[in-house]
This record gives C-alpha cells, sequence and structure tokens, in this order.
C-alpha cells in the first residue's frame, strides 16, 4: 500500500515541474493554421471597386444555405466592379455557415475570401447575420469611394481580369482579339453567342449554346 | 430575486448587484449536455490546454440541479428536445444557455424534419457560438463574452446607461400608467363633419 502511495504521488509531485501546457486563451491566442476557416472577407481590387460580380454562385455551392446575393446592374455612371454586375445585397449567417470554404472554392473572381478572425459570439441571431458593409474589406490606401464613373476606371487602365469587362476600353496587347471576334459578330449575325463566348478561338456553332454545349434544355425552375 | 421587492427602492440595486453578478460570474458551473460532435470540443475547452478551471467552471455537473450553465452541445433531434427542456427546468435559477455551434443554434446545414431548427425553440438562449464545430477558443469566447454578461445583469430591469426610455420600454415591454396606447381609428371609418351632423 505504501509503496502505491508513494507511486501516485510522486506523479503528482513530478508533474508539478514540468512545462504548463495551458494557454491562457484571452490574454495569449494561439495561431490558427494557415489555411484556417475562419470568417469571411469580400475583397476588393486595388483601386477600391469590388471583386464580386453579383454571380450567386457562392449561394449555389452552399450546403447551409447560409448566403444570400442580391446582383445588380453596373451603369457607365456608377460602377461598383468590374464585371457587368455587382452584388448590391450580400449576406452571410453564422447560424447557418459551418464555415466549410465551399464558397470559396466557387467564386470565380476570388471576391470571397476566408480570415483567421474566429470571434463570432453574439448573443443575438440579428447581430449573427453579417451584411455586406461587416464583410467588405477596407477600402485600399488612396482609392476613392464607391461608385466610379466608367470614365475614371478605364483612365486608370488597369487589367482586371484577363479578358474585357463591360464599359473598358480594350486593352492595348488584346486589341487583336477583340478586333477578330467584332468580325466575327458581323458573320454569324448573332451577337448574343458571341457576347456569352467565354474567348475561345473556334467561332461559336449555329444553334447550340456556347455555354452549355448540346444541353437539350434547362432543368425547370425549383427543381 | 425578490428580496428586493420588499426592501425600499435604490438600497439593494446597485452594489449588491454588482458582487452578486460577479461571484455568479466567478463560478458558473456547467451542466453536461453533450448531443453530438460539438461536445468533443467542448470536452477539449475543459482539457489541460483550454483549461475552464481558469474561469471557475471546472465542474461539469452530471445532476442538473447542481448546474447553472447548460451548453448544448450539438445539434439537437425532435426526439431529444422533451428532455433537453426536462433538464433545463430541473436546472436552479439562475440558469443560463450556451448554443454551441450552428446546428444547435440555427439547424446548421441540417435543414430537415428530424432536428429541431434552434434550441431557442426549446429554451432560451444567451449566447450563440458559430461553428461547426466551434474551436475550444470559439467557445471560451462565448464564455467570457456570456460572463461579462452575467456581471452586467440586474435584479429588476431598468435603463441603462445612455439608453433612452422609449428604447428601455421597446427592450423590455415594460409599461406604466404613463405609457399611453392611442388607438387610431381606421381610414374608412373617419367621417367628415357633414356626415356626422347628417346622419
Amino acid at each position: 500500500m505504501f509503496n502505491a502511495l508513494r507511486k501516485g504521488f510522486g506523479l503528482t509531485f513530478k508533474t508539478m515541474f514540468r512545462p504548463t501546457v495551458t494557454i491562457r486563451y484571452p490574454e495569449r491566442k494561439r495561431e490558427p493554421a494557415p489555411r484556417f476557416h475562419g470568417r469571411h472577407l469580400l475583397n476588393r481590387h486595388p483601386d477600391g471597386l469590388e471583386k464580386c460580380v453579383g454571380c450567386e454562385l457562392c449561394a449555389w455551392a452552399c450546403p447551409a444555405d447560409a448566403i444570400y446575393v442580391q446582383g445588380a446592374d453596373n451603369t457607365p455612371e456608377a460602377r461598383y466592379s468590374p464585371g457587368e454586375r455587382y452584388g448590391i445585397d450580400y449576406q452571410i449567417n453564422y447560424l447557418r455557415c459551418i464555415l466549410c470554404g465551399l464558397c470559396i472554392e466557387a467564386c470565380p473572381t476570388r471576391a470571397l475570401t476566408m480570415t483567421q478572425e474566429y470571434e463570432l459570439s453574439s448573443d443575438s441571431r440579428e447581430d449573427l447575420i453579417y451584411t455586406k458593409e461587416r464583410l467588405l474589406a477596407p477600402l485600399p490606401a488612396g482609392a476613392t469611394p464607391l461608385p466610379h464613373t466608367d470614365a475614371a476606371v478605364a483612365a486608370r487602365g488597369l487589367e482586371y481580369y484577363e479578358n474585357n469587362f463591360a464599359g473598358q476600353t480594350t486593352l492595348a496587347h488584346l486589341q487583336d482579339t477583340y478586333a477578330g471576334r467584332a468580325g466575327r459578330v458581323e458573320e454569324s449575325g448573332d451577337p448574343v453567342a458571341v457576347a456569352v463566348d467565354g474567348g475561345g478561338t473556334e467561332p461559336p456553332v449555329a444553334g447550340v449554346d456556347p455555354v452549355i454545349g448540346n444541353a437539350p434544355e434547362r432543368r425547370p425552375e425549383g427543381e | 430575486m425578490g428580496l428586493e421587492t420588499h426592501l425600499p427602492e435604490g438600497i439593494l440595486l446597485t452594489t449588491v448587484e454588482r458582487a452578486v453578478g460577479w461571484s455568479r460570474a466567478g463560478s458558473l458551473w456547467p451542466a453536461t449536455f453533450g448531443l453530438a460532435c460539438c461536445a468533443i470540443e467542448m470536452m477539449a475547452t475543459g482539457g489541460a490546454h483550454y483549461d475552464l478551471s481558469r474561469f471557475g467552471m471546472e465542474v461539469f455537473r452530471a445532476s442538473p440541479r447542481q448546474a447553472d450553465l447548460m451548453i448544448v452541445a450539438g445539434r439537437l433531434s425532435q426526439k431529444m428536445a422533451p428532455v433537453l427542456r426536462n433538464i433545463y427546468d430541473q436546472m436552479a435559477d439562475p440558469k443560463w444557455v450556451i448554443s454551441m455551434g450552428v446546428c444547435a443554434s440555427s439547424g446548421g446545414m441540417f435543414n430537415n424534419y428530424a432536428l429541431v431548427q434552434g434550441v431557442d425553440h426549446i429554451v432560451p438562449v444567451d449566447m450563440y457560438v458559430p461553428g461547426c464545430p466551434p474551436r475550444p477558443e470559439m467557445l471560451l469566447d462565448g464564455i467570457i463574452k456570456l460572463h461579462e454578461k452575467i456581471r452586467r445583469e440586474q435584479f429588476v430591469e431598468r435603463p441603462r446607461k445612455g439608453e433612452s426610455m422609449a428604447d428601455f420600454r421597446r427592450r423590455t415591454g415594460w409599461a406604466d400608467d404613463d405609457t399611453i396606447s392611442i388607438e387610431t381609428p381606421a381610414l374608412t371609418q373617419l367621417q367628415t363633419k357633414e356626415q356626422v351632423v347628417g346622419s
């Protein structure tokens, strides 16, 4: 019996001299992993334009239905994003969001990314539905608040995407591509098909949607 | 609770309140209520690396009679809902509830017939902790925010610092003799003077 006591208390005594493993959380924080999935951030281009083009792919990818996006058209006088459209309303419900990152993978413009921030607790449900104002990255240094005019954006001469964007004058080194495409509009007589063409080299085949190929028809709404 | 109603106004309502709040927040004993994977993170929070005992919360009570705080960790099925409510009712006042994880808070990604879409359908929730599951720091953050809330808790509801009476009434639903409710007649019921005289 005495031997067992000596052994047990001996271990306790030894542990007193071991290094402490406790992280004193509120004062000292452990660095999350580099690819940790924290709360979201809606990014901006260096000139302050939003990267989000309001395509709603994130909302479609979301397994928990936590994202709500409302798109709106950019106009030449009021431009919020380099794309045709921008997200006029953007909400993420953190009571639904499981921080899985599928929205990040779905985003075609890298507008939506995740931060390392995880302290989200709140005692009100309304507070946990983050609106666009809270999700949007702050305006970069030197940028003027949105909206911008098309003339001002074109004057900057920045290249946002590989292809053109609505309202910008064509870039010098892509001039030939655009010239060729403009010619094709006249040949095929189908400007709509060319407008949705992703920039491929083949001319669009008449009667075939360039996006969905030979798919017979779209599925009806609500399915 | 109850004592302040028998004493003259303003005696027990400031200093004692703060002392009681401090002591309540200092030893908040949680009830063991793990329902799913969030419970693993809850156990990790009690472990050596995060160590809930730093906040006086190391004793996870197996009996609801000795617990002050229920951490609902995980998705709540319809079948479990009456049990949850039963345990909540067995806890002695004052008691608080943390809804840990998105499943407990709103049903999360499981929007289906089997799960309760948020435990606030069953019990009043004091703190929502999002995450799937929340890492221990997220739960600790929720607990610290709840401590702050308990410390500021009042025996009797009264306007907070800087809060207008209108806001206070809206928050608490409180009414007194000064509150006059004016019933506005519907537009269709309004009659002109001529109509009234004529009839």
